[in-house]
């Protein structure tokens, strides 16, 4: 039983543990706005306008923006710009290998991104949304950029003209490990130029892109949540008539 | 003999006269009875034995989800990962076939390890049951190969560092391992060759075994008759109808029994279908939505949950532990030889093989990936000896001395801590803790023999425990 005892003190501290080790940046929680369709609507247009440029959706169809409310003709006059048609997939024309040259790497496919981005830190949504929210200037980079949750991106700050240009705050502290030595930390950004939009706004606009990109990553979800009352609502009822007449039959068994 | 058909009289029933002419022909009436109609069962099944109808379920769920899901699935390398986004999205009701599919892999799992588990508290394995449980290892061993090859097919980033690693286990193997796991890949790394092997294996080769298994696990259990929790014999108590005393008649008893059961499963995994179908990251895993990059290796590769108690084996075989594993192979042939009367040469040739393996086992012989294997893979088939290892004489756990109870619970909990440090990265303390672990869930099954058959057993009754409903 003392085996037992130590087992379970040690599992107790294994969170601790695992959280103590990480060193990664916290990410904010990105709203709610899966059921909003004003705000899935505006997220389609400034994922089009500015994602779709670099990145694919390759298992997206445009008219599957029909879901989150607009029409076959709203799509065509807002969102195709070259020549698509209303049922294609929103791929991009950027070679491969120009996006390598330019970028360093080829701009991953957005499909199902906000799906691949979730980890024990958050869901993907709240990744994006604070990724989207954590870019500086940082002239050592070759685009000139860099961001807070993905250090080191190869992709600059396609939306900086809505947000502004920011830099990291710092202040020097002692080195916490050694008394000699200081560390600069991190304490929040210092808008250097400011954008078309205010923090408010940009911070809403980001809300609206985020909660596109959840969405389109599973365009079934609110059908599969919708369905499901009604699956557990037919299963319970059955389940309880079952019960019944399992009784019914026991009854009988001495 | 000639062929003689009953008569029934000519204003007989159409359907009577059409079983008739079956019955006549091919034992439908009589297979049914055996099987399942006059089948007769404890009538003392408590909750434990739901999970054998249940896996019966998933069985089915899994295999028509399966068949239409092949309709639009794409076995290349370049089209498969497209191929299930396109079934999730444009395929009308994919996604809910695909979300019943890969819910269905960790729900056949958590139901088969319940079954399991109700196996070791009533000794369902017990004489005469062994081939039961045989075929119902060797089921197991199916539903892993079943969910390995199956798991590389969405052709995720997981999909393919996971089969990536499991492949390259063989090649710890001396002298024939890196020429096996090229022939197992078919290529030099995971790729398109891989990948159509694993889905002709996933939908074709194991299911048919598979299939094959049940039938045989079933017809062994119908052959013998169930245990129950009380672990007594029901035949040994015959009624004047020739019947067993304790039992009944599977249908319409255990049949509505059943359903209740499978209503209340089926209510608990539409939840997870409906509203959770990616179970936190257990059941889909988030690094699988990223399509399988042979370039980038992720950070932290772990098997799907199922897997890890035992991938914790062979992550703790560390060179470190194995000086542990030596010491404990020392004293399991001083306790061999010191403590049972097995014939002389059957002893000396015990303490050979324990002894090539201390040898091997040495700094600069064979390295410790190899024997993390070979503990990896021990691990899971120590599990066929079970009705050997147990020598108790009740085959339930409630009359067994208390303090085996105890013993259930230790080894319980160290193969669920297993199963939980598999899923997490590794780190010092970790590794530590499935060390002893490891220790304990061999510790279980090895030393059975002896603590089996130790403490005051508790009287058996005559009849089974029943309280009518």
């Amino acid at each position: 039983m003392k085996l037992l005892k130590k087992l379970i003190a040690v599992l107790a501290f294994a969170p601790a543990m695992v959280l103590a080790s990480g060193g990664t940046f916290p990410l904010d929680r990105a709203p709610d706005r899966s059921t909003d369709m004003a705000a899935l609507q505006n997220g389609a247009k400034l994922f089009v306008n500015y994602c779709l440029n670099c990145h694919s959706a390759s298992a997206m169809r445009y008219n599957r923006l029909k879901d989150i409310g607009l029409t076959d003709d709203q799509i065509k006059q807002n969102l195709l710009f070259t020549g698509e048609k209303v049922g294609d997939l929103m791929k991009n024309t950027m070679s491969a290998k120009d996006a390598k040259d330019w970028f360093g790497a080829v701009p991953p496919d957005l499909s199902v991104i906000a799906r691949a981005k979730a980890s024990g830190d958050g869901t993907g949504a709240d990744w994006i949304y604070t990724y989207l929210r954590t870019y500086y200037k940082d002239d050592s980079r070759p685009s000139g950029w860099n961001n807070k949750v993905f250090p080191s991106v190869g992709m600059p700050h396609v939306l900086w003209e809505l947000q502004g240009v920011q830099e990291e705050k710092l202040v020097e502290e002692k080195d916490p490990h050694d008394a000699s030595k200081k560390v600069h930390k991190f304490v929040g950004f210092d808008l250097v130029k400011p954008g078309t939009m205010n923090k408010i706004e940009y911070d809403n606009a980001v809300g609206d892109l985020v909660a596109y990109m959840q969405w389109m990553g599973e365009p079934a979800q609110s059908t599969r949540k919708r369905l499901g009352v009604w699956v557990l609502l037919f299963l319970a009822t059955l389940a309880t008539l079952a019960w019944r007449l399992n009784a019914s039959y026991w009854k009988e068994v001495k | 003999m000639a062929f003689v058909e009953k008569k029934l009289p000519a204003d007989a029933p159409v359907v009577d006269k059409a079983l008739n002419w079956v019955d006549s022909r091919f034992p439908l009436t009589k297979l049914w009875n055996d099987q399942w109609g006059k089948y007769y069962a404890p009538k003392n099944f408590n909750f434990w034995y739901i999970f054998g109808s249940m896996a019966m379920l998933v069985l089915v769920i899994q295999i028509v989800t399966g068949i239409f899901l092949v309709m639009h699935y794409k076995p290349d390398a370049t089209l498969a990962f497209a191929s299930v986004e396109y079934i999730m999205r444009d395929v009308p009701w994919g996604w809910l076939v695909r979300y019943m599919h890969s819910t269905g892999a960790s729900a056949f799992f958590i139901v088969v390890y319940l079954h399991m588990t109700r196996a070791f508290l009533y000794g369902s394995y017990r004489k005469p049951r062994e081939l039961i449980w045989l075929f119902g290892f060797a089921i197991f061993l199916c539903l892993m190969a079943e969910a390995f090859f199956g798991y590389l097919l969405p052709w995720g980033q997981m999909s393919y560092w996971g089969a990536q690693v499991i492949v390259n286990l063989f090649g710890a193997i001396p002298f024939i391992g890196p020429d096996l796991s090229l022939w197992i890949r078919g290529d030099y790394v995971v790729s398109d060759a891989t990948l159509n092997r694993f889905f002709s294996f996933h939908v074709i080769a194991i299911p048919l075994v598979l299939l094959g298994l049940v039938a045989a696990h079933l017809i062994a259990l119908h052959e013998v008759g169930s245990n129950n929790p009380d672990g007594i014999e029901i035949k040994d108590n015959i009624g004047p109808d020739g019947h067993p005393v304790d039992g009944i008649p599977s249908h319409p008893y255990y049949t509505f029994h059943d359903i209740f059961g499978v209503t209340v499963f089926l209510t608990i995994f539409s939840a997870v279908v409906f509203f959770a179908p990616e179970m936190g990251g257990y059941f889909l895993e988030y690094n699988n939505f990223i399509p399988a990059d042979s370039l980038k290796t992720p950070p932290h590769i772990a098997p799907t949950w199922y897997f890890t108690p035992f991938y914790s084996i062979l992550r703790a075989t560390t060179s470190e532990f194995l000086f542990v594993v030596q010491a404990g192979a020392v004293a399991y042939v001083a306790l061999i030889w010191l403590t049972t009367k097995l014939p002389q040469m059957l002893k000396i040739a015990i303490a050979a093989i324990a002894l090539i393996a201390i040898a091997g086992m040495m700094p600069g012989a064979l390295d410790a990936k190899f024997w993390g294997v070979v503990l990896f893979g021990g691990s899971v088939m120590i599990l066929a000896l079970l009705p050997w290892l147990d020598v108790s004489p009740v085959k339930s756990i409630r009359y067994r001395p208390d303090w085996h109870k105890y013993v259930y619970i230790v080894f319980g909990i160290a193969f669920v801590t297993l199963g939980y440090l598999g899923v997490q990265a590794p780190s010092p303390a970790g590794e530590r803790v499935s060390q002893v672990c490891a220790v304990i869930y061999f510790g279980f099954f090895m030393l059975m023999p002896w603590w089996s058959a130790m403490g005051t057993f508790k009287p058996v009754p005559k009849r089974v425990t029943f309280a009518a409903h």
